[in-house]
């Protein structure tokens, strides 16, 4: 048993951490998370993909206070053991703002333009009793 | 050229939740209260634009309405589902197509938040599974940033919801009848922080119709036509903040209510000060917030001040919500956007009982905004 990224279509697990597949237009440097075929920006298709950058500021946060539905969510979903999250957008420098999972949960320990960095977070066992691994952002310490 | 399309019918069927009874037979409830309103049949109906997110294909209720064999058209339009129906209906007799028709929205949502499911067909959906992809989040996201720029404090947003409760308990079809004091409120269970559980509206369940009619053929329905003087519906542009976007751009642009608003006015050829009455789409307080500067109400931050002196209850100078919005109604996706317009109907009628907005209104606004970053305004006149 070990751990395996929540999709590799948009998120590789490395040794050093998660790794975000996004998409870069060729013709406007325009980025979108996850990978798309077209460009929103300036509409072209001459696109390709690259891995996001891993440290950024937070730009927008809140904080997930009941269980999600599941399905979609692959997490806990009893109320009695659920443990509140973060959720927010960190901006990546050059890049794009990604939305997240935030490992603090305190709202007095958050504030927006603070450091973030990528960060890997067990959701929960897969199919085959792996540990499914997504991705959160933690304050740079 | 603006004046060429009336509202001369409106029906509703009560939101809330309506056990053992359909979306659609809600719906048709609806249907039969306007025709009823208008003084016609469900055969005089010449077209249909029907709207429902999650309670099945509109069409379907000619087997329970009629078979007259008249164009119905289903929509489905995400959070805007309703006011595109109403567009469509709009559009429809602006074109001289058809003189009179009826545009019909109605929905019934399981309980809680919404679950929004994105997977790709053979992929693990990554978004919601990892806890992501709550309309909530995107709300509690908003508001907080808002907040902190702005200096709009909770506050701010326990006087709009507690408002809306107390509207909503003058509103013999709204959903929650209960007034709550700012104190209940803030009080209650932190949903998405800063928002809590009673500054959010509910999914619900509901149906609206509206008959429409060509204008100079307006009198021979009711005494007291409605004037739509414009509807419009934006996307989004490149660059803006919205629900359910696992990445953003690091431009920021306005988003679309900014650009519906400013359609919609430029069209009807009047500003927001000479609204008398608007409904907002108010998903949670801080949406009502923020939406009445991106309507063109007021500045940015302003707010904290125009709630504070009270000038969005019913006696203000800009009564907001009257029937108690969202938060009172619940959102039933599919007939939101044509409660607004309702309500509107009714407070330019004269006929809207207890919550009626004094001195004659005679302008009125509606504005719903939603997944996946749309925007639908109408404006109505007397």
């Amino acid at each position: 048993m070990g751990q395996v990224s929540i999709n590799e279509n948009v998120m590789d697990l490395t040794p050093d951490g998660p790794r975000l597949k996004g998409m870069r237009c060729r013709q406007c440097n325009n980025h979108v998370f996850p990978m798309q075929k077209g460009c929103p920006k300036c509409t072209s298709d001459d696109v390709e993909e690259v891995q996001l950058g891993t440290r950024g500021t937070l730009w927008a946060w809140t904080i997930q206070g009941f269980p999600p539905k599941a399905p979609p969510y692959l997490g806990e979903t009893d109320p009695e053991k659920f443990k509140p999250y973060g959720v927010g957008y960190i901006e990546l420098p050059g890049q794009l703002k990604i939305e997240s999972r935030l490992t603090i949960a305190d709202p007095t320990a958050l504030k927006n333009g603070m450091e973030m960095e990528i960060v890997g977070e067990t959701i929960g066992p897969d199919e085959e009793g792996n540990d499914l691994v997504t991705f959160a952002f933690a304050p740079v310490t | 050229m603006s004046d060429d399309v009336a509202i001369v019918g409106i029906g509703m069927h009560p939101f809330g939740r309506h056990e053992g009874v359909s979306g659609m037979e809600q719906g048709g409830v609806a249907v039969r209260k306007a025709c009823s309103d208008a003084g016609i049949e469900w055969n005089d109906l010449q077209f249909a634009f029907g709207g429902s997110v999650a309670a099945g294909q509109p069409d379907h209720m000619v087997s329970q309405m009629g078979l007259s064999g008249l164009q119905f058209i289903n929509v489905v339009n995400g959070c805007a589902t309703g006011g595109s129906a109403l567009i469509s209906a709009y559009n429809t007799i602006k074109s001289g197509a058809f003189d009179l028709g009826v545009a019909v929205g109605f929905d019934k949502h399981e309980r809680g938040a919404f679950r929004v499911q994105t997977g790709r067909q053979g992929e693990r959906d990554w978004y919601g599974g990892s806890g992501m992809a709550l309309t909530t989040q995107f709300f509690g996201m908003k508001i907080n940033r808002y907040m902190e720029e702005y200096g709009i404090t909770q506050d701010s947003l326990a006087r709009v919801a507690s408002k809306a409760f107390r509207n909503g308990s003058m509103n013999e079809n709204a959903w929650r009848r209960q007034a709550f004091s700012e104190e209940e409120v803030l009080q209650s269970q932190m949903l998405s922080y800063p928002l809590t559980q009673y500054m959010f509206c509910s999914p619900g369940e509901g149906g609206v119709a509206l008959i429409l009619a060509r204008a100079d053929q307006a009198h021979e329905y009711t005494d007291r036509p409605i004037f739509l003087k414009s509807a419009v519906v934006r996307s989004r542009r490149y660059g803006s903040f919205e629900v359910l976007a696992p990445s953003l751009a690091l431009d920021y642009t306005d988003g679309p209510t900014v650009d519906a608003s400013r359609a919609a006015f430029e069209a009807a050829g009047v500003g927001p000060e000479d609204i008398d009455v608007a409904q907002l789409q108010d998903t949670e307080s801080g949406a009502e917030v923020m939406h009445m500067a991106e309507n063109g109400f007021c500045e940015h931050g302003e707010q904290e001040e125009i709630l504070a002196r009270g000038e969005t209850e019913i006696n203000g100078k800009l009564p907001v919500n009257t029937d108690g919005g969202c938060l009172a109604n619940g959102e039933p996706v599919g007939a939101s956007g044509l409660r607004q317009v309702y309500e509107n109907v009714l407070q330019l009628r004269g006929g809207a009982g207890r919550r009626q907005v004094p001195d004659e209104p005679k302008v009125a606004y509606t504005h719903v905004y939603g997944a996946p970053g749309i925007s639908g305004v109408t404006i109505l006149s007397t």
